[in-house]
């Protein structure tokens, strides 16, 4: 915070100076403190990263007695002490269950949700979708005991169905889609395709659905990570280890491997760069996305 | 809502059998088709979010450990009970305090960086981007545990750094002290929202209307004045709207403190409010009274919704 403060000082002092243009080439001392500060921040927020991937792959003594700053050799030998002791892959699989069949089915169903606010303009279109603007605000955990209540009587327990089917009903995901169809699909299409005799499921299918996927996979990104970050519905309804999540092992992580610092560090790096990666692919999509959706868990 | 998805179904059907009788497809009729489109999301929210919280305020009258056995009527009990629950008035402190500590220097940095990304031209814009967002992304329960190693006193890198500095002789136990435990997630929390926080701000930013800042360098405004007389008033509903939504996020806080200290220790200074309602429904089986608890926090949390609901709705009907 400081260092932000001092930097728009800084900038304030330098900009009241008239010559600016002309010492464009120069380095300014303004601008100068501004970039250490940006990297400041930067180098906090990356920080601990850095000490997880690095303390990966050192040894559990390594980590319990010295700083570690370069990498060490221990990496493939502390994932295997993990997996023996919590099946791991086994959660990575789980996580990529729910997490993949959610982004598909909630896609779809969202988007046909979408369409289906956008082109018709039948009676109650306005309220219905003020109630899924309402339920995009509305925070799951309200209706925990009575979500654990449904998955049991309907015999979702330990099942994933319990996790895909709620996360499925995206409400951020039919709010984006339809403002996209709105502006970017013309209703001409639509009365085109009808007048060729094509069916109102079979129009959204073979024009509407292809026509929005860019603005459908921007949201999916999104709710895949938050899918496979989800903790508390997963820990509710996945009571059976063999059904843990990678979250739900990351909560464990500390009665699982007790003292192996080595594996407990080696499962949180595992947990964390597949994201790492997931962004560095896709962070102009998911950055886009989540201003449009704009809730915070 | 039920009844909205019933009718939904009947009008279907009719539209239907009407359409199978004459296959005619006219304006008025075609509309009909819609509600065909958006039931299969209304069944998974009935399901899944209306009839849980309508089950919780049921719930919330009764005492059930969760089995087989019956919920049983106790009326207003668990209501009294919770109104002279000293934890759950200390589990709503924990949770404001935890989320103030954590929401006001996050806003500061978020509205500074989103201001120096936007409106100066700085190379790597991208790449500060990224990194400042990253944490945002990662599962909370691992950034939990990553945190308690640091933190942890036998084996944690800020003691090792702070020995080996000579700043203190012998290691601490950090997360044993009530402040140092508590701050210790508001930092972390800070850490992982500054970055969205900043992006909203971003976007925010992108929709003042060039001509003000024109206007601004027609009047010989510098830097400092621009951010204070034209960014800043233009930012106010983005403020807004990241209190609320920030707040909303607050109030349900569970992930962090759960994982750094299932109980909330230090003496439940870090018991949240969904913890607590967790706690109580999943490892005590008090159902009745857990769900009474997020009656609780049913009535803080609409409070707020309603709020950001209204601002959402005024933005979409300027659409």
């Amino acid at each position: 915070m400081i260092t932000v403060s001092k930097n728009n000082i800084g900038l304030s002092e330098n900009i009241v100076i008239p010559e600016q243009i002309k010492i464009k080439k120069k380095v300014r001392p303004g601008r100068v403190l501004l970039y250490i500060g940006l990297l400041i921040i930067a180098v906090i927020t990356f920080f601990p990263f850095y000490i997880m991937i690095i303390n990966a792959s050192h040894t559990s003594l390594d980590i319990g007695t010295k700083l570690n700053l370069l990498p060490g050799k221990s990496f493939i030998s502390n994932i295997v002490r993990a997996q023996q002791g919590q099946n791991v892959i086994r959660g990575f699989k789980n996580s990529l269950i729910v997490a993949v069949s959610t982004t598909f089915l909630g896609g779809y169903i969202g988007a046909l949700t979408a369409y289906g606010f956008s082109k018709y303009k039948f009676p109650g279109n306005k309220v219905l979708f003020w109630i899924v603007i309402g339920s995009m605000m509305f925070p799951a955990q309200l209706g925990l005991i009575g979500y654990y209540q449904v998955c049991n009587s309907l015999g979702l327990i330990n099942n994933y169905l319990a996790l895909i089917l709620p996360n499925s009903a995206m409400a951020n995901l039919v709010f984006f889609v339809k403002m996209y169809m709105d502006s970017s699909i013309p209703d001409a299409i639509i009365e085109s395709a009808k007048i060729d005799g094509c069916g109102e499921f079979h129009i959204f299918n073979r024009i509407v659905l292809p026509m929005s996927i860019p603005s459908i996979a921007a949201m999916c990104i999104l709710n895949f990570i938050s899918v496979w970050n989800n903790l508390i519905q997963a820990s509710v309804v996945f009571t059976k280890s063999e059904m843990f999540t990678v979250p739900i092992i990351m909560q464990n992580v500390r009665g699982f491997y007790r003292n192996d610092l080595g594996a407990v560090y080696g499962v949180i790096a595992l947990s964390i760069i597949p994201i790492m990666i997931v962004f560095a692919i896709g962070s102009k999509y998911i950055i886009g996305g989540m201003v449009a959706g704009a809730v915070k868990e | 809502m039920y009844s909205n998805n019933n009718s939904a179904v009947e009008l279907n059907q009719d539209q239907k059998i009407q359409k199978r009788r004459k296959k005619s497809s006219t304006i008025s009729r075609r509309k009909y088709y819609g509600l065909f489109f958006i039931l299969p999301f209304f069944i998974l929210l009935g399901i899944f979010i209306v009839y849980p919280i309508a089950y919780s305020i049921f719930l919330s009258f009764h005492k059930w450990d969760g089995s087989i056995l019956a919920p049983q009527f106790v009326g207003l009990d668990n209501y009294v009970a919770l109104f002279r629950d000293k934890f759950f008035y200390k589990s709503i402190f924990n949770t404001w305090l935890i989320w103030g500590v954590s929401f006001i220097p996050q806003l500061l940095l978020a509205i500074g960086l989103a201001v120096i990304l936007s409106n100066f031209d700085i190379k790597g814009k991208g790449f500060f981007r990224w990194v400042y967002f990253l944490p945002v992304l990662v599962t909370m329960s691992s950034i939990a545990n990553l945190v308690f190693f640091i933190m942890d006193w036998k084996t944690g890198i800020l003691n090792q750094i702070l020995m080996s500095l000579g700043v203190i002789q012998e290691q601490i136990q950090w997360l044993e002290k009530i402040p140092i435990a508590r701050l210790t997630i508001s930092v972390t929390l800070c850490w992982m929202w500054f970055g969205f926080t900043m992006v909203i701000f971003m976007a925010g930013i992108k929709a003042i209307p060039l001509e003000y800042y024109e206007a601004g360098l027609v009047d010989g405004t510098n830097k400092w004045q621009e951010f204070w007389y034209i960014t800043l008033p233009c930012l106010r509903p983005s403020i807004t709207y990241n209190i609320v939504t920030s707040i909303i996020g607050g109030l349900t806080l569970y992930d962090v403190p759960a994982v750094i200290s299932a109980s909330g220790a230090p003496q439940s200074t870090t018991l949240t409010m969904v913890m607590y309602l967790y706690n109580l429904g999943f490892r005590n089986y008090n159902m009745g009274y857990a769900a009474t608890i997020a009656m609780g926090l049913f009535v803080m949390v609409m409070f707020f919704v309603a709020i950001a609901y209204s601002m959402l709705m005024r933005n979409t009907q300027q659409d």
